[in-house]
């Protein structure tokens, strides 16, 4: 519960716009990793380099699309934090499916508290271990 | 729990009928799997093969059946079928004797049949050579697929094509091998299916050691006039885990003493009796490894391990692929040894690894759960799609075939992952104390070794 619930440290920047030109190709975006603050306006300017694709943004629920050589362009505020995956949602080419980046909207908490848990029930089992009769094969 | 206790169960299993429906219904969806692959659009994401192998059965396969059946697929797969028939000459009870699923054979009707069926076979009907009896070819199989798997899982008719294989493999030795040899040394599913089935909470075992002791011809065995000899080259009387019995319920209907049940349990009652082979050491830790790297592989944000999965062939996928075979061959089993140099214990320390890598069963399993579950729940809305154009040539069957792709429940998708993985370890970490006890060893660095890898696994996928 402690890990579940205790506050963890807050990014005290304040909320800034910020602009990201973000390059699609068969099958990756460039660049694949966004890192922004709560709160902070994002523009995402979407230039496709071959075939049309397109954004998706889990979590958030937003999405936008480029054919080839035109910038399309998504502006939202980034007001969930956590990690989000984003995708291209416009099918271009066999691994579509796995053209993926990951934006991170201040501190990817949720990942922390998981390892959290994951050490207080190491912990757990190694300090309360439960001893069971050898068992005969 | 004896499920067989219940009539209605008991008499469908013994039933050939509903499994030969079912049966029929896997192939005919196989081969169509096929079809579409070969023929139908090479846009994967509208094509059945993909969406329905790699996405629907895939899901049900790793989020359902195996932990919840264990080798339940195995019991309906239509890959063996083909060859099981040809190798048979029938396609239900045994020759001479087509409506025998109705009643019991005697013991001596079992060697009767058995001596009748060896010299009437057309085939060769061959032992598999001794040093092929384990799963090692299996994980070569799975390797070979896992290193090919962006092509594959993205590519019709790759697809289609390596199904197609599956099928002919399955035939080719049946003809040259007895029972089901495909099933039992090759097939790239069944070796792990057969691993985890060891945690699933449903059993096929004997009801009484001592009547089989007794049984003068081990019809389960051999086989009888009310069916045949276990497919899977097992003796169900010495059956302990459930690694390798496939769950056709042939000793069902050919025990004549009914001394055959089907039980509820216990999730990985198995684990309490460690393996001491390093074939199965090997492949938990395969899909171990497998796990971790299709997850940042596949669901990362990398591009260039994208580009290098994916082309086949060049500089690039030589370079990815010697480092998948690092990982799984090297790094995995390699810090897992350091950890085990750090204990004592009477055992060898082969013996040590084969056994305690028990305890990465269940984090394995985990581990595909949760990488399953972001790659399905996103693409699951292919799947009504595909149903109404399956080959992609602008059917519209059910009227779904314009639905948008919409990826889904991603509001839950962390939370289940944190909870597959979290359950994960601590399900390996009990089994580790457990096979610690029994190697006399302590089980500390195994459940660090576990934390480790559940801590990277959480880092990729979340």
């Amino acid at each position: 519960m402690v890990v579940a619930f205790a506050p963890l440290p807050v990014s005290s920047s304040s909320p800034q716009a910020r602009n990201f030109r973000l390059e699609a190709r068969q099958f990756a975006f460039s660049p694949s990793e966004l890192f922004v603050n709560p709160g902070d306006i994002l523009t995402l300017e979407l230039v496709s380099t071959d075939v049309v694709h397109g954004i998706y943004i889990d979590g958030y629920d937003l999405s936008v699309e480029a054919d080839p050589g035109r910038t399309a362009t998504l502006t939202f505020i980034a007001d969930k934090p956590g990690s989000f995956r984003f995708r291209c949602h416009v099918t271009c080419g066999a691994m579509h499916p796995f053209m993926i980046g990951k934006l991170t909207v201040g501190t990817n908490n949720w990942l922390y508290r998981s390892i959290g848990f994951s050490v207080l029930a190491v912990l757990g089992l190694l300090l309360f271990p439960r001893t069971d009769p050898k068992i005969k094969l | 729990m004896e499920l067989t206790r219940l009539s209605l169960l008991e008499s469908a299993l013994k039933s050939r009928y509903p499994q030969l429906a079912v049966f029929i219904v896997m192939l005919v969806g196989y081969i169509f799997a096929i079809i579409a692959g070969l023929i139908g659009t090479p846009v994967g994401s509208s094509n059945f093969s993909i969406v329905f192998v790699w996405i629907a059965w895939w899901a049900i396969l790793i989020l359902i059946a195996v932990p919840f059946f264990g080798r339940g697929w195995c019991a309906v797969c239509p890959i063996p079928l083909p060859g099981e028939w040809l190798q048979r000459g029938a396609v239900l009870g045994p020759h001479g004797n087509r409506w025998s699923s109705r009643r019991r054979g005697t013991d001596a009707d079992s060697v009767l049949l058995d001596r009748r069926r060896r010299t009437e076979t057309k085939w060769l009907n061959l032992r598999v050579p001794k040093m092929f009896r384990n799963i090692w070819l299996q994980n070569i199989s799975f390797l070979l697929l896992a290193l090919f798997s962006s092509v594959l899982l993205t590519t019709p008719n790759i697809t289609g094509i390596v199904l197609a294989a599956m099928l002919f493999a399955a035939v080719g030795l049946s003809m040259v091998f007895e029972r089901r040899a495909f099933c039992r040394y090759l097939c790239p599913v069944g070796g792990f299916i057969g691993l985890y089935s060891q945690t699933a909470p449903i059993e096929l075992r004997i009801k009484d050691k001592q009547v089989c002791v007794k049984c003068k011809d081990k019809p389960c065995y051999h086989g009888s006039s009310a069916g045949y000899g276990c497919p899977w080259d097992v003796f169900p009387g010495g059956l302990t885990r459930n690694t390798y019995c496939g769950l056709c319920m042939e000793c069902i209907r050919t025990c004549p003493h009914d001394n055959i049940a089907v039980n509820l349990r216990p999730f990985s009652a198995d684990l309490a009796k460690p393996s001491a082979r390093m074939d199965e050491a090997f492949k938990a830790f395969i899909m171990l490894g497998s796990a971790m790297i299709y997850a940042g592989v596949l669901l990362g944000p990398w591009g260039m391990f994208k580009d290098a999965a994916y082309n086949v062939g060049t500089t690039a996928w030589f370079i990815y692929a010697i480092i998948f075979l690092t990982i799984i061959f090297g790094v995995l089993p390699g810090l897992f040894t350091l950890g085990l140099l750090q204990t004592k214990g009477a055992a060898s320390l082969k013996q040590r690894f084969a056994s305690l890598s028990t305890a990465l069963i269940p984090l394995g399993l985990m581990f595909w759960v949760a990488f399953s579950l972001s790659f399905v729940l996103t693409n699951a809305s292919y799947i009504l799609a595909a149903l109404s154009d399956p080959l992609g040539l602008g059917w519209n069957l059910f009227d779904t075939a314009n639905i948008a792709w919409q990826p889904m429940l991603t509001s839950v998708l962390a939370p289940a992952q944190t909870l597959a993985l979290v359950v994960g370890l601590i399900w390996s970490a009990r089994t580790a104390q457990k096979s610690a006890n029994e190697a006399g060893v302590s089980p500390f660095t195994i459940i660090i070794y576990c934390l480790i890898a559940t801590s990277v696994m959480l880092w990729l996928l979340l």
